[in-house]
């Protein structure tokens, strides 16, 4: 059974039809790579799975739960569906623990002690011990990118969305983030990745979607995509990327 | 040209001077935060709440801004009792202060969640976060930090425009002024004395505000 199943869904923002009919299914422990051009409706898609966008045909349900329904429940959807983004957006008056601290406290109502011993937990996971009491003005892009991983992963999602998680960061500042997301992958986290990182997508990824005018253009296994792609649009877009 | 000062004839009115200064503190302290109390409400009622709540909160920044102080509170003590609302004249004063204040804070403090970037409260909204619970965690406090000085000075602002409630008989430090001028006849030096008093008052305050905004505020 699916973890996050996708069907038809059409999304339009006034007349700009974004998404057009997509459709996807993503088991527990698939790595799935979205890549596709700017304005292709990547990010549309992954803000749908969370419901920080509506839609207006199709169904998403994800981890059980029916997304878009004015019924939805958003705060059990978003307990289970972690975002990341690519502005890091963490919160600049909280530490990088304050951070990862402060949806468990307010959300699932666990005492600070409990959630500060999770947020030690997650901030190691992603190489931060040392860096629990600075402030996010304090840290590297890619220190923020990873408290910000860690922060998503205080809540124990069931699957974890990336919008370009790595597109604000500077080349060399890219790796430490990756390696965080790939270790994620090995440990068996359902992971939606819209990333440019080609090599990344098909090397961790178990799944590669291309996305093209709002639609699923092509989908596989990344390697078997990336060696013989069959539309004209991936091989150009490949070509281009890289 | 030879006017003698004499300050010593305001002596025997010390008191009445005094119970003036302590007024017009406690009307600021307490309008102060009643009245930021106001704004935050009606900010957050016009960027997070339902349009309709927006609306009526329009209308009464819209209201207040663009009407006089005095008028406002000519309303509230000689208007309202047409209504059967009569009220006591320290009641008017500090009900018109805080709504007075109330309005004006709602524009600065709505200037300053707007600058929140849209990213943070998405990042919390995917947090499970409530709209409430992100507007309480992640943008007040943000905000907060952003208008402070804005709202220091209005803060000032309302502080000395305070001495217009002396025109309703409230017993501030204008009213005891008026009191005293009027039975020893020495304007100068009682007018002098309570410039004076405002302008430390406020020096004072402008001060104070700033070392409570660093403590508040000391992390980033
Ligand atoms: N909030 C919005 N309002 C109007 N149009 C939007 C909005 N968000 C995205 N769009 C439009 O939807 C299209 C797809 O955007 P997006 O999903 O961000 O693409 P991608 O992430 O693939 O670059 C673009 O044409 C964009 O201009
Ligand atoms: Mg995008």
């Amino acid at each position: 059974m699916s973890l996050v199943s996708i069907r038809d869904v059409r999304k339009s923002f006034g007349p700009n039809e974004v998404l057009k009919g997509v459709s996807l299914e993503i088991a527990k422990g698939d790595v799935v790579a979205i890549i596709g051009r700017s304005g292709s409706g990547k990010s549309t898609l992954l803000r749908c799975i969370n419901g920080l966008e509506t839609y207006q045909s199709g169904a998403i349900v994800a981890d059980g739960i029916e997304v878009g329904g004015a019924s939805t429940n958003l705060r059990e959807l978003r307990r289970h569906v972690g975002m990341v983004f690519q502005q890091f957006n963490l919160f600049p008056h909280l530490t990088a623990a304050e951070n990862v601290m402060l949806a468990p406290t307010v959300v699932n109502k666990v005492s600070k002690a409990e959630a500060r011993t999770t947020a030690a937990e997650v901030l190691a996971k992603v190489g931060l011990s040392e860096k629990m009491d600075a402030y996010p003005s304090e840290l590297s892009g890619g220190q923020q990118q990873r408290v910000a991983i860690a922060r998503s992963l205080a809540m124990r999602p069931k699957v974890l969305l990336c919008d370009e998680i790595t597109s604000a960061l500077d080349p060399e500042l890219v790796n430490e983030v990756l390696r965080v997301v790939e270790q994620l992958a090995r440990e068996g986290m359902t992971l939606i990745l819209v990333t440019h990182e080609m090599r990344f997508a098909r090397d961790v990824g178990t799944k590669l979607v291309f996305m093209h005018h709002g639609k699923v253009h092509e989908e596989g296994v990344p390697k078997e995509v990336f060696a013989a792609p069959r539309t004209p649009e991936l091989q150009q877009f490949v070509g281009q990327v890289g | 040209m030879s006017y003698k000062l004499q300050f010593t004839e305001l002596l025997p009115y010390w008191n009445v001077l005094l119970y003036g200064l302590l007024f017009t503190i406690v009307l600021t302290v307490v309008s102060t935060a009643a009245g930021i109390a106001v704004g935050t409400a009606s900010a957050a009622a016009r960027t997070f709440g339902p349009l309709w709540l927006g609306r009526i909160v329009a209308v009464y920044v819209e209201l207040i801004r663009n009407t006089p102080f005095i008028v406002q509170l000519f309303f509230i003590f000689f208007g309202l009792p047409a209504l059967g609302l009569k009220l006591s004249e320290s009641t008017a004063a500090f009900l018109a202060m805080v709504i007075n204040l109330g309005a004006y804070s709602t524009e600065i403090i709505r200037a300053g969640i707007e600058a929140v970037p849209k990213g943070h409260i998405e990042a919390g909204l995917s947090l499970a976060m409530s709209k409430w619970e992100v507007l309480r965690h992640i943008v007040l406090n943000q905000a907060f930090r952003k208008i402070y000085p804005a709202l220091s000075s209005q803060i000032i602002i309302v502080m000395l425009g305070s001495a217009v409630v002396s025109q309703i008989s409230a017993e501030d430090l204008t009213y005891a002024a008026n009191f005293v001028a009027s039975r020893n006849f020495r304007n100068f030096e009682v007018y002098l004395l309570v410039a004076l008093a405002y302008l430390l008052l406020a020096l004072l305050t402008r001060s104070l505000l700033r070392a409570l905004g660093r403590v508040i505020f000391k992390a980033r």
